[in-house]
């Protein structure tokens, strides 16, 4: 996992642009991403190859986020959210910070297809939703107050805490105890964490879920095309998960 | 300018379930259709790439463009109302089959009493067993007089059930295809409920057990029990949708014309007529204007009652004076519910969207309401529809929201856990209503929907009551934790409830309470059809989709007798 935390290597980021370039010709981001990444048997371009590189699945790059200090410290916030333990890997292992980085560059990030026209006012909690900033300038200002406040406590930047100082920072932030711009830090602790489920358990035709372990972990199979065959069973159904990229020919 | 187009006899606003079977009877009838839709087309072979949980189910990329529009929200009149930015407490519809699309297919006809609430009620508790600020209504038209719309939408679909539920209306004949598989986990429900004295049925579903050919010579293929149906397609033609019925029955006619990228911002009137549409290309941005002899509103629920407020036809209902009736009656549902953890894993991330069974013993009128302070309730259901990892993440009330405890108790218990869920009624309120916001604006420039809606006092009674109800079943399911549901307060537009939005375009007897006669024809224009569950008076303690079927056929045997005869068909 060193690559993934140290960053790009020369060689990952001429594969990032080989990304781009398929996302260019395929028409589409994930047309592209996918048709990169999977080949006709379903497995993921790389596999094997670049195993000994300590690389799990395909080559990933940020598509959003500037610096390397940015995404170590959304590394580690993910990994406090989702920690490696004895059932299999966490956060940084699955991919999920590229996995949030990769979906700030989109749709998701620019809040593509929700209402952003104005006036703007604060509202009540139970109308939901009331900011003017899109989801990629809330994370932006939120990794950076995650800095800030690790800085201000322990004069060190987040990403070089301990466990429990970040997790500390993280209960601020849950707990709304941390003041933001244009939104609240409980809102982007929120955020912060159904972005790193969703990053731990989408198919990893998105960049997370690396070779399905969170789907592996939790029992769940992915893509199947039947269960009528077994629903019956009384017994639990251990099963071989699926990515949908296997549907592709 | 706006372009005038030919004009034809019927045209349709949107095309899901009621445009659909508007359109397939009425040009089985060889009337001239045209559906305007304001989606893109789609079908099956868009959908054999479903299982993807985060595109579908979290990003919603089968639903609306809230971009383009949305609704705004206020819980009472001396709030602000303010967008719905983001869709959360109910998911709408987009493209051909709109919600018809990424239903489960819960399939249950209304109960006879919900048909005829106020004078049951009035007939079995008196006149006063509710306070005067709810504003019960009669629907105009009885269970019996709807049951064989019922039974054509029904056969439409090729529903798969039993008939074995002692509290809903008669059966003119039996379900087209048989109840789907009894799962385990279905029959662990049913032998609680069993035990406590209840009366357990599959649940009826538009996920098709067997091979089906309906009457219009329409296949629908057998369910596999995927468990991506609620917020999917289905990539097997197995969940009945309009794209794989009515839809293909009415192209198939020659009579029907289906127009995408169609968004009707208004309803033309002269006089008590209606005269067609104005809707723009979304693509270039042109204006069209479509001239038709007949106008059917077959969009949702919210956008029928908006079409009919900026074109300024009706009365908008004012809460001060109680006068008007467009917008009044807007109606929503409850989910009181328990969940339970066990011991032993289950194979949950298998199911149908309509996998389930049901108990009625709490719905409706099926019990004595004297000794209890609300009317209705609800059905009350454990429904094995597939879940998924990214949305279901269960963990017992005292482990923390992340971290390495959430982590572990959240990967064992994925497996682990049951919910039983009521589905419980909303009665209408003086209060709760929608109109048009005078501040935010669509895309086409037309106001957005204002929706002023908050939970009463008869739906926290009733949440309360059946939350009790589903935690003892739970119990009795032998769950070693049970925890049932919070009480509610006020109503949150933010986590997911129910795709269940009723009201605001009411039938009815007559016109001092209801925007459309018994054949959803307006009173105040004979050729105007407004379709769908905008229609109900009140929600009933179901899912809304085979009565908004069985009402679509009502209103198509409306338009085509209209087209012969002319005037009110009441």
């Amino acid at each position: 996992m060193a690559d993934n935390q140290q960053g790009l290597s020369r060689r990952d980021f001429l594969k990032t642009t080989g990304i781009a370039t398929g996302a260019l010709v395929g028409g589409g981001l994930i047309g592209g991403l996918v048709g990169y990444n999977v080949k006709k048997d379903g497995k993921t371009a790389n596999e094997g190859q670049l195993a000994t590189e300590g690389v799990e699945g395909a080559p990933k790059g940020l598509m959003f986020l500037t610096n390397q200090n940015e995404f170590h410290v959304l590394s580690q916030a993910t990994e406090r959210i989702f920690p490696e333990d004895d059932l299999g890997p966490g956060a940084i292992a699955l991919g999920v910070p590229y996995f949030i980085d990769n979906q700030l560059a989109g749709n998701y990030g620019s809040n593509a297809r929700e209402y952003m026209q104005g006036p703007f006012f604060a509202g009540e909690a139970t109308q939901g939703y009331q900011s003017a900033l899109t989801r990629a300038e809330i994370f932006r200002q939120g990794i950076a107050k995650l800095d800030e406040e690790a800085n201000a406590r322990y004069e060190k930047g987040f990403a070089e805490l301990d466990a429990e100082q970040m997790d500390t920072i993280l209960t601020a932030f849950q707990k709304n105890e941390v003041e933001m711009k244009g939104v609240s830090s409980e809102f982007f602790f929120r955020l912060l964490r159904q972005a790193t489920l969703e990053g731990a358990y989408a198919d990893p035709i998105y960049n997370g879920n690396a070779n399905m372990e969170g789907w592996r972990m939790k029992g769940f199979p992915g893509h199947q095309m039947a269960y009528v065959n077994v629903i019956e069973e009384e017994k639990f159904q251990v099963i071989e998960p699926k990515s949908i990229s296997s549907m592709q020919h | 300018m706006a372009k005038t187009l030919d004009k034809v006899d019927v045209v349709t606003v949107g095309i899901g379930w009621t445009g659909g079977i508007v359109a397939a009877e009425c040009a089985k009838a060889g009337l001239k259709v045209r559906g305007l839709e304001r989606g893109k087309n789609r079908g099956t072979q868009d959908y054999l790439m479903i299982h993807d949980e985060y595109r579908y189910a979290i990003r919603y990329d089968l639903m609306q463009d809230l971009s383009k529009e949305t609704i705004t929200f206020r819980n009472h009149r001396k709030m602000r109302a303010l967008p719905m930015r983001q869709m959360g407490s109910f998911l709408l519809g987009e493209n051909l089959g709109g919600a018809g699309t990424h239903w489960n297919g819960m399939s249950y006809r209304f109960l006879p009493y919900d048909f005829q609430i106020k004078s049951m009620t009035e007939e079995r508790y008196g006149k006063n067993k509710l306070p005067s600020d709810y504003l019960l209504t009669d629907w105009g038209i009885t269970y019996d007089e709807l049951e064989p719309y019922f039974d054509k939408y029904e056969k439409t679909a090729g529903i798969s059930g039993e008939d074995n539920n002692p509290f809903w209306g008669k059966r003119s004949s039996d379900f087209p295809t048989p109840p789907m598989k009894k799962t385990p986990i279905l029959k662990m429900f049913e032998s609680a409920t069993k035990k406590l004295g209840y009366h357990p049925y599959m649940l009826p579903s538009a996920n098709i057990s067997e091979a089906y050919e309906n009457p219009d010579g329409q296949k629908i293929a057998p369910c596999q029990y995927c468990g991506f149906c609620e917020r999917f397609g289905c990539e097997y033609g197995a969940k009945s949708s309009p794209e794989i019925t009515v839809v293909p029955t009415a192209l198939n006619t020659g009579n029907f014309e289906p127009v995408f990228h169609a968004n009707v911002v208004e309803v033309l009137k002269s006089g008590n007529k209606v005269t067609g549409v104005r809707y723009f290309d979304t693509q270039t941005g042109e204006e069209f204007i479509q001239p038709a002899d007949v106008v059917v509103l077959t969009s949702y629920v919210l956008n029928n009652a908006k079409l009919l407020m900026v074109s300024k036809i009706g009365e908008q209902y004012d809460p001060d004076t109680g006068r008007g009736t467009l917008g009044k009656n807007y109606c929503y549902q409850l989910g009181p519910g328990t969940t339970g953890f066990f011991e032993d894993q289950m194979n949950v991330f298998m199911g149908a969207g309509a996998l389930g069974m049901s108990i009625d013993d709490f719905n409706g009128d099926s019990f004595d309401h004297s000794d209890v302070d609300f009317i209705h309730g609800a059905s009350i259901t454990l429904g094995q529809t597939g879940v998924r990892p990214i949305q279901t993440n269960p963990v017992p009330p005292d482990v923390p929201a992340w971290g390495a405890e959430f982590k572990k108790a959240s990967i064992y218990n994925y497996t682990r856990t049951l919910s039983v869920h009521g589905q419980g009624a909303t009665m209408p309120h003086k209060e709760n209503y929608m109109t048009l916001d005078p501040n935010y604006r669509d895309a086409y420039g037309v106001p957005l929907l204002q929706m002023t809606y908050n939970f009463t006092e008869q739906d926290r009674n009733l949440h309360q009551f059946i939350t009790e109800r589903t935690a003892e079943i739970m119990k009795e399911m032998g769950a070693k934790t049970v925890v049932p549901g919070s009480p509610i307060t006020d109503y949150d537009i933010v986590p997911y409830q129910s795709t269940h939005n009723t009201g605001g375009t009411t039938m009815g007897a007559s016109p001092d309470d209801s925007v459309v006669n018994n054949y959803l024809q307006h009173w105040d224009a004979d050729n105007l059809f407004v379709v769908g569950a905008g229609n109900f008076q009140h929600n009933s303690g179901y899912n809304p989709t085979a009565t908004v079927g069985a009402l679509a056929y009502r209103a198509a045997e409306g338009i085509i007798k209209y087209s012969k005869n002319g005037g009110s068909l009441v």
